[in-house]
């Protein structure tokens, strides 16, 4: 008998006190807990993203649409960035001005390459207000999980209020789990000398998010 | 589970050496106050806390009640996207799949996310012993790595360590394993964070395998989720071709909806934040879905049973694989918190290790039949659940089952266990408390007689009682017993002024 018949037939050994309960799963749970915290008007709940985000130390932008390449220009050179990785879909107006080589992603990009980079600037798939988080999920412009893991510096935006959602059951609805997802609040960080928390391990050191509005 | 912990001493004396290390109580008293408060703000945020608890609950109990069918669903679903199972009914054959796996790439290093499961089953001395090194990667681990430690705490193995003897490790070990420790190094928190941020950077750039746990497993979708903060997690999960995940059985929950629940209760409870810093969700090798070159080509997923059906198998005790692993309750616990998680003998200790550990691999050892009574049943452990395990009642039926004996799982088969060792006095303690309970008459004259002589009651006591004593102040028996009490004041026709 191999592992797989071993360990299902232990399992069902198990449960032999169980009474079958074929019912449906979705009346299995008693789902009475809330969809939201509060009751916030959409600028509320960009108010909260933003100061959930400040909170784990992420840096917050807020601009109009025009004013977003001029911004990105000058958080990149802020930050002294020779060069910015760029993810294949991302609308190439963001980034019209500014002065940084641009690197574009491509698969054929190894790790030590991205290492040498300064910056990323992505978009997301949705912000969660109540946590101060924002979710990538591997689109065209927010490009492979690993440029946003490598270069020290994320810039990320965001378009509000079209990609926030007030809390995790919300996004979750939003995001389909065939794609690779990584959930970000606030930079790089530890807990683990004295329960004291540090930002910046392996990850990026500095996470800025600019909040879009009117787009 | 893992031979690191093989000869422990029982809980009390093994407690009792750490108790009096005082660097070790202050470290663990700063640490655990700190986080619990936090962890009272964070979950005052949540209006509907009780509800999340309790549907967290029924979501993992639902699941255990139907595991069978969970696992063949899993099972189905990561193969479907392009990923490959394999099941491990026990420590041995979970490392005998992984070393396989590893050979198979032809690597002879690996990287590591922090994994419960993976320390449980000793994979990294298994793996060494067949010439692969494992590297571990979350800060706290490679602070146990290089200090040739053991891990004290579920969520910050190296909570027993204050940021000076950090210091010393990385001066004195790093240079073994790779970048040396920078030079003059000093002990701010900020300063060893970046020297564990440069000395495994290099070992994360040109890794090619790496190994996992996961948080949760869902099974409609296949998708694993791993819960981190540093972003190692993120390095061992995306930049590796190979990518091999050790993972309980008792990990799954059934639905995409249900990470709803726990992706608010696991943060707020382990670190007391609104979210951690980073989750990461892939499913199978994601083929053709996203960007081409996104993550490991290669995903091998091995579902670990190593004693999770026996815990399944027994009635009360099964409630235990409901843990998500956040450690709300080692940092509510008095006991750990002045005993420290090594007395436990496990890499699982506090309050759940009291009750997992005897589970997952039986009462037979010193060790092992010690763990139930490692509490003092105060209920702090239960109140800060956020699945609401019943751990008081648990360690109770643990402890009957140590004294008395009886029928349990051990390995799939039904067995009768005998009772332990080293409680004769407990059972003859309880018998005779039984004999004197049926006879009212004996009882009032025993306690009669207790009351008259107790001035000459000793203040430990003798024989295998000193045991008991040893650690407890006796309790002082009254002037007059209570029903002598109640008959001189109420008990009589004209009651009492």
């Amino acid at each position: 008998m191999n592992s797989r018949e071993r360990i299902l037939g232990r399992v069902r050994r198990a449960l032999a006190d169980v009474p079958d309960d074929a019912g449906p799963y979705e009346e299995a749970v008693a789902r009475d807990y809330l969809r939201e915290h509060g009751h916030r008007s959409v600028p509320e709940t960009v108010d909260l993203l933003a100061e959930n985000l400040a909170d784990y130390r992420a840096l917050v932008h807020r601009c109009t649409d025009g004013e977003l390449p001029e911004l990105v220009a000058r958080l990149l050179s802020a930050h002294g960035s020779g060069s910015v990785v760029v993810p294949q879909g991302l609308p190439t107006g963001w980034l019209e001005a500014v002065d940084a080589a641009l690197v574009q992603d491509s698969a054929a990009s190894t790790a030590p390459e991205l290492d040498r980079i300064d910056s990323v600037v992505t978009g997301c798939a949705v912000a969660v207000a109540e946590t101060g988080t924002i979710v990538l999920d591997g689109s065209s412009d927010q490009g492979r999980r690993r440029i946003t893991l490598v270069p020290d510096h994320h810039i990320c935006v965001v378009r509000v209020p079209d990609q926030v959602v007030s809390s995790v059951p919300e996004a979750l609805g939003r995001l389909d789990p065939k794609r690779p997802l990584t959930w970000i609040s606030g930079p790089s960080a530890t807990s683990d000398i004295e329960l004291d928390r540090v930002e910046g391990v392996h990850g990026p050191r500095t996470l800025e998010v600019v909040l879009v509005d009117g787009s | 589970m893992s031979g690191t912990f093989v000869g422990m001493p029982a809980f009390p004396v093994a407690a009792r050496e750490a108790v009096g290390n005082e660097t070790l109580r202050g470290n663990l008293r700063h640490a655990t106050h700190t986080i619990r408060d936090k962890r009272a703000r964070a979950v005052a945020e949540l209006d509907d806390w009780a509800a999340l608890r309790e549907a967290g609950k029924q979501i993992k109990d639902h699941t255990l009640r139907h595991l069978d069918r969970y696992l063949v669903q899993v099972e189905e679903a990561v193969t479907a996207a392009g990923g490959t199972v394999h099941w491990a009914a026990d420590a041995d054959e979970a490392n005998e799949i992984v070393t396989r796996l590893v050979q198979e790439t032809g690597e002879s290093e690996v990287v590591k996310v922090k994994s419960m499961a993976t320390q449980e089953i000793g994979l990294n001395e298994a793996l060494e012993a067949r010439g692969i090194h494992a590297y571990e990667t979350d800060l706290a681990e490679l602070i146990v790595q290089l200090g040739k430690d053991r891990p004290s705490h579920i969520l910050v193995p190296a909570i027993h360590r204050n940021r000076g003897e950090i210091r010393d490790i990385f001066r004195s070990e790093m240079s073994e394993w790779g970048r040396p420790a920078p030079e003059n190094l000093t002990d701010t928190p900020a300063e060893l964070a970046e020297a564990a941020r440069l000395h495994l950077r290099e070992k994360f750039l040109r890794a090619k395998v790496g190994i996992s746990g996961a948080n949760f497993v869902v099974a409609e979708t296949g998708t694993l989720v791993v819960v981190e903060s540093e972003g190692n997690g993120r390095m061992c999960l995306t930049l590796p071709e190979t990518l091999i995940s050790v993972v309980g059985i008792e990990k799954i929950v059934p639905t995409w909806q249900d990470l709803e629940v726990f992706l608010q209760t696991l943060p707020r409870s382990s670190t007391a934040e609104r979210m951690n810093p980073y989750t990461s969700m892939w499913t199978g090798t994601g083929d053709g879905r996203a960007g081409e070159g996104d993550g490991p080509r290669t995903f091998h997923l091995v579902l670990l049973d190593n004693g999770r059906t026996d815990t399944l198998a027994d009635e009360v005790g099964r409630q235990a694989l409901r843990c998500i692993r956040c450690s709300a309750c080692l940092n509510v616990c008095p006991v750990y918190e002045r005993a420290g998680g090594h007395a436990y003998g496990s890499v699982y200790p506090g309050p759940i290790g009291a009750i997992l550990s005897p589970q997952l691999r039986g009462t037979g050892s010193e060790i092992d039949a010690s763990l139930p009574y490692a509490s003092s049943l105060c209920g702090a452990c239960y109140e800060v659940c956020p699945v609401a395990i019943d751990i008081p009642e648990v360690l109770v039926h643990l402890r009957e089952r140590v004294v008395q004996g009886g029928p349990a799982v051990r390995q799939g088969n039904r067995v009768v266990l005998k009772p332990a060792r080293g409680h004769a006095a407990e059972r003859a303690a309880m018998r005779a408390a039984q004999w004197a309970f049926t006879r009212p008459g004996a009882l009032r004259t025993g306690q009669r007689l207790a009351s008259r002589t107790r001035r000459l009651h000793p203040r430990t006591l003798p024989g295998p009682g000193r045991a008991w004593s040893g650690s407890r102040d006796l309790p002082a028996v009254p002037a007059e017993p209570f029903r002598d009490w109640w008959q001189r004041t109420r008990g009589g026709k004209d009651g009492a002024k």
